[in-house]
């Protein structure tokens, strides 16, 4: 299992005092640019620090939010090509349907990955249904505007020779031709983040890797149908390393540690949600037959992470929200969800969270590269042997 | 309301469209808001006692097909044209709502032959203010709970025009044609948002003569907005209708259709 470190940099200190929403309205006053200067430098400490214990690297990006600072996840990566030696770098990802400008993405991707000298993985998201307020991109169509960034950058990034042109129904280019192409190649490895067997399906059909964050019991049907998918396809099963879950880690000594770490990790679980009314679905992100079921259930979207009010530690590492725990509890709580969804080699790790401090972040990362991941990697091997096996 | 599906159905160009023929008398072309309606509209009953009413759902609305590449208002105006010469009228009356009447706009703008008079409620369409003052509320950041308020003086009132917006016991295809009219004014009206910048340079293509008709608690455009759309036109004249928010037309239909019939009656 390769394991990734993620952060999302959040402002935390400016979250006891926000009332409300902490994205998108919240007042940019409370976000105090000294504080933000030490913040910036201590999460990229971290992903350096998780480099050398041989972590990849994991970063995201938002937009007026106090929950995630990192409002280019291209900028951050392409500090991180330059400090880390070793680490997969992977953005997941640039919001290709919140950018007005997909050459631009696939010029700074190739940078990135040049620079590097080939650790890019590329990850290519649509954007987040409250990100629309700010890149001001509408929520109409906006698939259809996914698929044709995402296959423009593909296409410019994997082009060779004279430049071409580009004449879409949303893109429009005269003359293609980056400079330079990736280290990588074709092409460095592609992911698309999925939450339904839909696009499931498709990501499987381009054999691109499937990530799904904070997913719970959609996971199974999920995975289930890339793999069907994949093998309809491809001709061959699909193994471990197309698969990407994404979930908070909490690692610690004992029930004490684990315990104190839990409860300053837990407050992102209350933060991160609190979007506007508004914006939690615009009418055109979602397709207009989920609109039309969500107001006849009175089912508005998933509240509280799936989890039940008052969720116990049980509930929420069996909910693939948060695993924590000691080594030994950690490796049995993140296998037994594997197993249950049918098996990832990716395990995305938020192991900074909340109020967890620079010394307990480095901490976690450290106990867990030395007694969790070694463990991790066995299991991958024999469900990848697995695989195999039963194809 | 949007609840039902229209009676006809129609071809126009590439567009498959619902529609509504009712009334007898002069031609007149009914241009829904974005909420859309249907046959129980309370406007278009006042309206066919002296008019043959013809009243569609835009493409992309209610039942009628979103054809490949139809994304603007501009696409919608010109199949609009082609009902018109299709049905071959003459002298027709635009009444349009909201983003119905920036549409009656479009097309006046783009053919003006057949086209007697224009009658604009609450339309959004045009910007006059500097560009760090918005003219219409941005109503799409809002959820399906807070339109209400937005859109009408007396919420109340204005529920009971839109089936309470009770959607459990609605029908299914009622709640689709609300959730695809919703996802179509966000394609055709998000940004620039439900203003298109060139229509004041096209504006004084409008001769004919124009009557607004405003809720005078219209909070997504203003009075005021309306005075100056009224100003920019070259024969129109405001009347405003008291108790009556943006949506004004379903809380005082009777008074909306007063005004209206005694403009087509001078």
């Amino acid at each position: 299992m390769k394991l990734w470190h993620f952060s999302e940099q959040s402002m935390h200190p400016a979250w006891e005092k926000i009332q409300g929403p902490t994205k998108v309205v919240v007042d940019n006053t409370l976000c105090d640019p000294q504080i933000v200067h030490e913040l910036y430098n201590r999460y990229l400490d971290e992903w350096v620090i998780a480099d050398k214990l041989g972590y990849n690297i994991f970063v995201n990006e938002h937009h007026a939010s106090a929950n995630c600072l990192s409002a280019s996840c291209l900028l951050t990566l392409a500090i991180l090509a330059r400090q880390t030696k070793n680490a997969r770098l992977l953005t997941l990802g640039v919001p290709v349907a919140n950018r007005p400008d997909p050459y631009r993405v696939a010029e700074e991707l190739a940078m990135i990955d040049v620079i590097s000298g080939g650790r890019l993985e590329i990850g290519l998201i649509k954007a987040s249904p409250f990100e629309l307020a700010m890149s001001n991109q509408s929520p109409a169509r906006i698939m259809d505007r996914y698929w044709e960034a995402q296959e423009f950058i593909v296409k410019a990034l994997t082009h060779k020779g004279p430049p071409f042109s580009w004449e879409g129904e949303f893109f429009q280019y005269r003359n293609v031709n980056v400079w330079p192409r990736p280290l990588q190649q074709p092409a460095p490895p592609m992911w698309i983040t999925a939450s339904g067997p839909g696009t499931g399906r498709k990501v499987a059909e381009l054999g691109y890797v499937c990530a799904t964050f904070f997913n719970g019991a959609g996971t199974k049907p999920l995975f289930d149908a890339y793999k069907e998918t994949y093998r309809a396809t491809h001709g061959r099963p699909a193994t471990p390393d197309r698969f990407a879950y994404l979930a908070i880690v909490v690692c610690g000594r004992d029930d004490k540690e684990v315990e104190t770490r839990i409860q300053k990790v837990k407050s992102y679980l209350e933060v991160q949600p609190r979007t506007p009314r508004g914006w939690i679905n615009p009418p055109g992100y979602e397709s207009v037959e989920l609109n039309a079921r969500a107001l006849k259930s009175g089912n508005t979207g998933r509240v509280n992470f799936g989890l039940p009010p008052n969720p116990t530690r049980q509930d929420m590492a069996d909910g693939g929200i948060l695993f924590a725990g000691t080594p030994d509890q950690l490796y049995e709580q993140i296998t037994s969800f594997s197993d249950k969804v049918g098996g990832f080699g990716h395990l995305l790790m938020l192991a900074q969270a909340g109020y967890l401090s620079h010394e307990e972040t480095v901490d976690t990362l450290t106990l867990f590269s030395q007694e969790v991941a070694p463990r991790l990697r066995e299991y991958s091997a024999r469900r990848e042997q697995a695989v195999f096996e039963t194809a | 309301m949007f609840i039902s599906a229209l009676p006809e159905r129609r071809q126009v160009g590439s567009a498959n469209i619902e529609l509504l023929v009712k009334g007898e008398g002069r031609p007149l072309l009914f241009l829904h808001a974005g909420h859309g309606f249907d046959a129980d509209d309370p406007l278009i009953e006042l309206l066919s006692k002296h008019n043959k009413v013809y009243a569609a759902s835009h493409p992309g609305f209610g039942g009628s097909d979103l054809p490949p590449g139809v994304t603007a208002v501009d696409d919608l105006a010109y199949i609009y044209l082609d009902l018109l010469e299709d049905l071959d009228l003459h002298d027709v009356t635009l009444v349009g709502i909201s983003f119905g009447a920036w549409l009656a706009l479009e097309i006046a703008t783009k053919g003006t032959g057949r086209i007697g008079r224009l009658v604009l409620i609450d339309a959004v369409g045009l910007k006059f203010s500097d560009r760090e003052t918005r003219d219409i509320a941005d109503i799409y950041g809002t959820t399906v709970e807070e339109l209400p308020l937005l859109f009408f003086k007396d919420v109340e009132k204005g529920l009971a025009a839109l089936g309470q917006l009770d959607f459990k016991s609605m029908d299914e295809s009622s709640v689709l044609r609300f959730a695809r009219n919703r996802e179509s004014l966000v394609l055709f009206g998000w940004s620039p948002t439900l203003y298109n910048p060139k229509l004041c340079l096209r504006l004084h293509r409008v001769k004919q003569p124009v009557l607004l008709v405003w809720g005078a608690d219209d909070k997504v455009v203003s009075v005021d907005y309306g005075r100056k759309l009224a100003a920019a036109l070259s024969d129109a004249r405001i009347e405003v209708v008291k108790d009556a928010g943006h949506y004004g037309y379903l809380e005082q239909p009777q008074a909306f259709g007063e005004h209206i019939t005694r403009f087509l009656a001078q």
